[in-house]
């Protein structure tokens, strides 16, 4: 499988396809039996998942994975400190960083939650938590981010809050979304390209609308709603 | 659970936790005019008030629990104690040992680290009887059963600039108290650096921590060595007090007191190992006058802590006490 | 080492080891189905070993009935930690249910120091057993073979119990995914109590075993919990075979250690588990 850059892909599929099996491979957290991984023209099948993260590939989780005792200021922070290699100072203050500070506000302000700084993750709503998730994932300045399952648990209104900071963010931060979703609409509004995936291999990829006609997509998908 | 508070919520109790705290220090300073066994007693409780805060920058910050800290503790006593004995140099000795400590800290916590928290206890416990054993089969060096005694408690001396005696209980006693000040803010810091945010974030996820990129096992690393360093400098204050070393104080049985104190003060709270260290030791001077069964009564007070109080005493005082005087001098008409 | 040696010392060591296997097997059992480490599991020898000596010696039962009754009396009591103090913090942190066995330890450890005093406490052999059997040309203890076919009995037993009956399918399923176990019906709080004192007698046995050659002291719970952990962390946590494998590694190495380095042969043990650990930090075979 080849993901370009640039190109925002959807990853698609009935449950059980793979999916979420194919990012854990891609991120690491999940080792390769057979077969390689190519990054941007560096070999990445033996690296650990935090090795993968520091050269450019991040993700969010399905389940939402942030610092549930954390405030969402010190959630941004971070993911910030540790690309700036400043995670490990023992006497340095975060929030005393100016650095940070201007990053984790650019961050706050990007997902929409900067009012929410001093707020624990744990307290917020579910829809902030997933923006937070988002949020997070982009503070490493990846230039791939897997996104698995971001609209899940959200109401209409919600998703299309995703839907906007998605395509805001691959405008002003040139990272290359690669994103898992059930949710037809909001594939088919962002993607540029789309692989549907069933039983653990690739079935078709190409143009969302070439997709959304392909008879062999259809009927996998019998029985479930599509674009509904 | 929040690393970021002492014993505060509102104005109001963060004035009277700043009052507590200041009461508290006045008290530690005038301890020497109540007399040698006070002086003691009250050495022994900073001393494992340091142990405590080591401990539990693992415990609470790190999310990992280590029955083997009694190792590194013994680890600087001893080596403090056998520098003491072939030269007379407090300082020294106490370098000696917390760097003897963190290195032995480190080695053990490269094997440990890689494991889940189940492993991880075990095998805390088993490397830290490992030390005992070595201690106690090592007759020549260590003497063995018998420990090592007749440890001078040699003066602080840098050459050239100061000599302070030590032979005074009281001065000594001073050196303890701000060494472990010394070490207890160090790790207060550290707690609230970007290095004390890494590991609250492996405390709460460890899978989020990797994928922002950093490696959970070095932070644990450095987390346990810390801890290490802090327990070696807290058996390193201890031998010269008692001017002895024993083996008992790397039993896992001594390991257990931190943990305890930690509990008993109330664990995810900075505060809290410091509050149950002094409760400990005076809990404990209290019971051995009614009862041998000191162990027993220990078990039955861990046995409660976990069934009905974790918070500990800090949560105690931190949701009920400060607000009900809250409330009753604002019910007095107070400024508020 | 002559060959005689070899044989004589490794049989010693393969007796040692079934101690530690019955130990080693309790807290694996344990652990696999609550997800428990029982930190209190060598108390629980401990205990076992003085029952076993207070029925024997002091009221003068039977040899068979009182290691049934001591194993029994560890059954008792593990059901009891179980049920009236582990029961309520499953919900909470690993470290909680940890920090709770270890109060355990320093309540067992001050009562038995309470009902038997701190003095060891050996016991003399049970007759039938007072005599040797040549092996290799050299007297060799009848009794400890007889550890070594209880041994071996009790993991026949165990085996059968978990592979062919109905009740061992449950244990194995439950531990193996608790919440489905629940929803097909298993009553699970009563299984982890039954499982719980299942392996707290196993324990009880072991210790009530060693009654005739080892002496009891109230700080043998303490030594005795180190050397089961090392063997299960050797053969992997919750692998019961590997928990076997290990207890004969660690058996030998302490049987074999005494003859070739009697000054370091606490360490071996410890040495051999910073090489596991390094080189297969999942255990021999495996673990979780």
């Amino acid at each position: 499988m080849t993901l370009e850059k640039g190109v925002l892909t959807s990853i698609i599929g009935p449950n059980g396809a793979g999916k979420t099996t194919l990012v854990n491979l891609f991120t690491g957290n999940l080792p390769c039996d057979s077969g390689r991984l190519v990054f941007d023209g560096t070999e990445i099948t033996r690296l650990t998942a935090h090795q993968r993260v520091r050269l450019g590939i991040s993700r969010s989780f399905q389940i939402t994975n942030v610092f549930q005792q954390m405030t969402l200021a010190q959630n941004l922070q971070l993911p910030v400190l540790a690309r700036l290699g400043r995670a490990s100072r023992p006497f340095a203050r975060p929030d005393r960083d100016p650095d940070v500070q201007a990053e984790v506000e650019s961050l706050l302000s990007d997902i929409g939650l900067a009012t929410a700084r001093d707020v624990r993750a744990k307290a917020l709503p579910h829809g902030d938590q997933r923006l937070l998730e988002i949020g997070m994932a982009i503070a490493c300045r990846p230039r791939l981010c897997f996104l698995d399952e971001p609209c899940s648990g959200m109401n209409p209104g919600e998703r299309a809050q995703v839907q906007e900071l998605v395509r805001k963010l691959t405008k002003m931060r040139d990272v290359t979304f690669v994103i898992i979703e059930h949710d037809m609409d909001v594939v088919f509004a962002l993607s540029d390209r789309v692989i549907v995936m069933h039983q653990g291999s690739v079935l078709a990829e190409g143009k969302p609308e070439a997709i959304r006609n392909n008879a062999r997509v259809k009927e996998i998908y019998l029985g479930e709603d599509v674009g509904a | 659970m929040d690393g970021w508070t002492t014993l505060t919520k509102a104005g109001r109790q963060t004035r009277l936790a700043a009052a507590a705290w200041a009461a508290l220090a006045v008290a530690l300073l005038t301890i020497p005019l109540f007399g040698d066994y006070v002086i003691w007693l009250t050495a022994n409780m900073l001393i494992l008030a340091l142990f405590a805060v080591g401990f539990n920058l693992l415990f609470s910050f790190t999310g990992l629990l280590s029955f083997g800290q009694a190792g590194f503790f013994a680890v600087g006593g001893y080596v403090c104690a056998l520098i003491l004995l072939a030269l007379p140099s407090l300082l020294l000795g106490v370098i000696g040992g917390v760097i003897a400590a963190g290195v032995v800290a480190l080695i053990i916590g490269f094997l440990c680290v890689r494991h889940t928290e189940i492993y991880f206890a075990m095998l805390t416990l088993a490397f830290g009887m490992m030390i005992h054993s070595i201690i106690w089969k090592w007759r020549s060096v260590t003497g063995g059963d018998d420990g090592l005694v007749g440890v001078p408690r040699a003066p602080l001396e840098i050459p050239g600039v100061l000599t302070i005696e030590m032979a005074d209980l009281a001065r000594y006693y001073y050196f303890v108290l701000v060494l472990v000040v010394l070490g207890i803010f160090a790790i207060w810091r550290v707690v609230r650096s970007s290095l004390g945010l890494t590991l609250q974030g492996i405390r709460d996820s460890e899978s989020r921590v990797t994928f922002i990129g950093l490696s959970v096992m070095k932070y644990r690393l450095i987390a346990f060595t810390i801890a290490g360093l802090a327990s070696g400098l807290a058996g390193a204050l201890m031998v010269p007090l008692g001017r002895s070393a024993s083996p008992a104080i790397a039993n896992w049985t001594f390991s257990a007191e931190p943990v305890i104190a930690t509990l008993l003060g109330g664990a995810f709270t900075f505060a809290g190992p410091i509050v149950g260290s002094f409760l400990f030791y005076i809990i404990k001077e209290i019971v051995v006058i009614f009862t041998g069964y000191w162990m027993m009564t220990l078990g039955i007070i861990v046995l409660a802590l976990v069934l009905g109080f974790r918070g500990g005493v800090v949560s105690v005082i931190q949701d009920r006490l400060l607000p009900l005087l809250a409330r009753r001098h604002n019910d007095q008409g107070g400024d508020g | 080492m002559t060959f005689d040696a070899l044989v004589y010392q490794g049989l010693i060591g393969v007796s040692l080891a079934m101690y530690l296997w019955l130990l080693a097997a309790g807290l694996t059992i344990a652990f696999g189905v609550l997800g428990v480490v029982n930190f209190a599991h060598g108390s629980l020898y401990m205990l076992g070993g003085y029952f076993a000596f207070t029925f024997y010696l002091t009221l003068q039962m039977n040899f068979w009935l009182s290691l049934l009754l001591a194993a029994a009396s560890g059954a008792v009591i593990g059901s009891i930690m179980e049920r009236f103090f582990l029961r309520y913090i499953y919900h909470l942190d690993l470290a909680y249910q940890i920090l709770l066995t270890f109060g355990f330890v320093l309540i067992f450890a001050d009562a038995a120091r309470i009902f038997w005093g701190g003095i060891p406490l050996i016991p003399p052999m049970p007759e039938i057993f007072d005599s040797t059997v040549p092996i290799v040309g050299r007297p060799f203890p009848v009794y400890n073979l007889f550890v070594i076919f209880v041994g071996i009995a009790a993991s026949a037993l165990l085996w059968l119990l978990l592979d062919k009956t109905n009740w061992g399918e449950t244990v194995r399923a439950s531990a193996s995914d608790r919440e489905m176990a629940g929803a097909l019906g298993i009553n699970i709080p009563r299984l982890f109590t039954i499982v719980f004192a299942f392996a707290a007698m196993l324990a009880a046995l072991s210790g009530a075993l060693g009654t005739p050659v080892r002496a009891m002291t109230p700080g043998i719970g303490t030594s005795v919990i180190i050397d089961v952990f090392i063997v299960t962390v050797i053969g992997g946590l919750g692998n019961l075979p590997g928990a076997f494998v290990a207890a004969l590694i660690i058996g030998l190495m302490k049987a074999y250690g005494v003859l070739l380095f009697p000054d370091a042969d606490l360490f071996m043990t410890y040495l051999v588990m910073t090489l596991v650990l390094l080189f297969r930090p999942k255990g021999l075979l495996g673990g979780r």
